[in-house]
């Protein structure tokens, strides 16, 4: 089976700053990979640099969705063509309606590709179908993105925009902190709703707790920029009872000075 | 993204065609005699022509103001012609049939359709074309409800009780620079009378279009709501791409009598200038509103064109409980710039006014808030709310507010708030990581960031309003 994703010896900077130091991933379309790793270790970085987020700039390697150029692609391209991130810190924008916003993101998208146009009748159901099963209240829906929801809220949101959007590859950026049990439960029974043959996730997470509710087909340690160790779920429960110190790779003398 | 939203608002104006029309245009300049030959092409009464001269006597005494943060060089007011009409309307048609097909066929690129079928439903229209009105629609069902809405030329005639009362009486003769020149020039404009206890039974709306070359438009409109009753006037207004500035001075005045309302929305769009602060229509306006006892009148406005627009409707709330609002978008961009926003004027006890602002400010435009808030000795509990909102697109552009408040009456009470905004990175990336090009994304966060004000318009202009923000906006990002 061919990669959906496939990401070789990627070099990354922003802000002049290398974060991202020769990143190697493969995944295969229905695969479930975890990513965890210590704060600053570039996790959100890679997110932003697969989204191809403005000021995060590409030095070498290649990645490729679907068989297709992915770095070839502006943002919104990017996500027509099926990847999709939902925020370690999703922002808000004020006035506009989370259903309008989705309704004109699900249009743009279908559209780009070719699909017809669901009408708006058909995507309020979907909207309030999706508010229900990430445990929002359709009230939701009319409130400005974002606009004073509470951090988990928040979270849910972005949930409820991927249940919308239906991508090929879903990156969760730590879609689990602050969530309350009950929400976390939501959270993970709304990826495993989502898994199928055909869809892939990347889950950034710093919990376990996380991963015993999905299930995670590999996890690997992002440390410094890269990938220093892959496993099966059971890395997770590893990492738990020891942390990260153990895999830290040396610093190069270079940036010690620098 | 400076550099994104920079091309996204380097757009062609989409009004900025000329018509090809045969029009009677006077030659440029000012004095006793154009005055005169303008009373004498609108056939006007004696007294119509005395407050003119009179005006103009006062307006000779009178110096330009330069308080408003706007900077253009300055008018030559001898240059301008001061009368322009299209030759097809020297006798007048009497019905739309008449009507010169190519003015017709101006008002519809304009997606204005006179043609009573076509158009939106339960909107009424009065089509100002250069210094005259072309066409009123829906006259007669007006009529049944016993609604006046015709030009102003003819109500100087069929009413001129009704005028002779009311006209100068909000806006007086000397009040300021460009609305004396507008009494002593103005050619038409609409004319509005509800009588008691009636509700309009439908939108009124105006159109003002400039088409010839150094042409001002100096339109009047006067607008009386009798007791109790109740009126939804839009103004929209639009100018051919020109080189040369184009000067406009309006003077709208309302009257809200004992329990009337008024709302009166206005959807600005007159020709920008180009990139560089080329051409454009300077918009020096006079809009003031005296309310009654329990009356009530709204200013909505929609300003996203005119080089240079000075502007602050205004509400003298005379009467015990009367209420005043003010709702305004202002976008620019480009090199515009708009020094706009409002006068409270509070008179009667327990008065209430509010005051919600938003300007949007691109490329390298000025964009300002100027308001005042005055309570008057005997506004007895009167109160008003005022929030004021900048968005800042790029960095290359400016947002001022400059809040007046004068209060003489302990027990008024004036709240202000403001915030200064930007389209941020993180908001573009989240709208471009869900699909949505650049462009979308500005106009869908600038509508989001107005909705406030968008609400109060009726709802086809809502719409209307959007899209023609969306337009402005269009190339602001790429
Ligand atoms: N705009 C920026 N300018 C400078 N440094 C940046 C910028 N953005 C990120 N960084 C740095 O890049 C590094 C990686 O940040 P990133 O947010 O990817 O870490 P992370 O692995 O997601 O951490 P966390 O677990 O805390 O979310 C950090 O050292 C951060 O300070
Ligand atoms: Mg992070």
């Amino acid at each position: 089976m061919s990669n959906l994703l496939t990401i070789k010896d990627l070099h990354a900077s922003v802000e002049e700053k290398n974060i991202i130091k020769g990143l190697n991933l493969e995944v295969k379309p229905g695969e479930v990979h975890a990513i965890m790793g210590p704060n600053g270790a570039g996790k959100s970085t890679m997110g932003y640099v697969l989204s191809g987020r403005d000021g995060y700039s590409v030095e070498s390697g290649s990645v490729t969705l679907d068989g297709a150029d992915l770095l070839d692609m502006e943002t919104e391209e990017r996500a027509r063509a099926g990847l999709f991130l939902a925020f370690q810190y999703p922002v808000e924008i004020p006035g506009v309606s989370n259903l309008e916003f989705l309704k004109a993101a699900v249009d743009a998208q279908r559209e780009a590709r070719g699909e017809e146009a669901v009408t708006s009748a058909e995507f309020l159901k979907e909207a309030k179908a999706a508010c229900k099963q990430v445990n929002l209240p359709v009230s939701f829906l009319k409130r400005g993105v974002n606009e004073g929801f509470s951090g988990g809220e928040k979270k849910r949101n972005e949930l409820m925009q991927m249940l919308l959007l239906k991508p090929k590859l879903c990156i969760l950026d730590e879609t689990d902190s602050g969530l309350d049990i009950d929400a976390l439960q939501v959270v993970a029974e709304g990826v495993n709703s989502q898994r199928s043959a055909e869809r892939s996730f990347i889950v950034v997470t710093h919990y376990q707790r996380l991963l015993d509710y999905i299930k995670p087909d590999f996890v690997h340690v992002l440390s410094d920029g890269k990938i220093v160790k892959s496993g099966d779920a059971s890395l997770a429960h590893e990492l738990e009872a020891q942390g990260y110190a153990w895999l830290q790779t040396e610093p190069a003398e270079d940036e010690l000075e620098g | 993204m400076t550099e994104q939203i920079d091309k996204a608002l380097a757009r062609e104006y989409e009004a900025g065609f000329v018509s090809d029309v045969e029009s009677e245009t006077f030659t440029p300049g000012l004095d006793e005699d154009v005055i005169r030959r303008i009373s004498e092409m609108k056939g006007e009464p004696e007294w119509m022509l005395e407050w003119r001269l009179s005006a103009f006597r006062d307006w000779l005494k009178m110096d330009e103001p330069d308080w408003a943060l706007v900077d253009y060089p300055k008018i030559d007011f001898q240059a301008i012609s001061y009368y322009s009409a299209p030759k097809s309307m020297k006798d007048k048609p009497k019905s739309l049939d008449e009507v010169d097909p190519e003015l017709l066929r101006t008002y519809e690129k304009l997606g204005i359709p006179l043609i009573e079928q076509q158009m939106l439903a339960g909107v009424a229209v009065d089509a100002v074309f250069d210094s005259v009105s072309v066409v009123t629609t829906f006259r007669e069902k007006l009529e049944e409800a016993g609604v006046i809405f015709c030009p102003i030329s003819e109500a100087i005639h069929k009413h001129p009780d009704l005028v002779k009362k009311y006209l100068g009486s909000v806006v007086p003769k000397k009040d300021n620079y460009y609305a004396a020149l507008n009494c002593a020039v103005f050619t038409d404009g609409s004319f509005v009378y509800i009588p008691k206890g009636t509700r309009c039974p439908m939108e009124l709306s105006t159109y003002f279009r400039i088409n010839e070359q150094n042409t001002g438009q100096f339109e009047r409109t006067l607008i009386i709501a009798d007791e109790g009753s109740h009126v939804s006037y839009l103004e929209g207004c639009t100018a051919p791409q020109r080189d040369e500035n184009q000067l406009h001075a309006a003077v709208v005045e309302l009257v809200a009598l004992d329990d009337a309302e008024i709302k009166y929305s206005t959807v600005q769009n007159w020709y920008p200038g180009d990139e560089e602060g080329k051409g454009g229509i300077y918009n020096f306006v006079t809009k003031r509103g005296v309310c009654h006892t329990n009356a009530k009148i709204s200013w909505t406005q929609v300003e996203t064109g005119s080089a240079v627009t000075w502007k602050y409707p205004s509400c003298v709330l005379k009467g015990d409980n009367s209420i005043g609002e003010f709702y305004s978008v202002a976008l620019t961009r480009g090199r515009q710039q708009a020094d706009t926003g409002t006068k409270m004027i509070h008179l009667g006890k327990n008065t209430k006014s509010t005051i919600i602002s938003k300007g949007i400010s691109a490329g390298k435009s000025n964009n300002s808030y100027r308001g005042l808030v005055r309570m008057n000795p005997g506004a007895e509990g009167a109160r008003n709310f005022t929030q004021c909102d900048s968005l800042l697109i790029g960095d290359q552009c400016g947002a001022h507010t400059f809040p007046y408040v004068e209060s003489r009456n302990p027990s008024a009470i004036v709240e202000h708030e403001a915030t200064t905004s930007k389209v941020s990175d993180e908001q573009m990336f989240l709208c471009q990581q869900r699909g949505l090009d650049p462009e979308k994304a500005v106009s869908m966060i600038v509508n989001g960031f107005c909705k406030e004000v968008f609400k109060e318009l009726p709802m086809e202009f809502a719409v209307e309003a959007g899209k023609l923000l969306e337009i402005s906006l269009e190339g602001s990002v790429g």
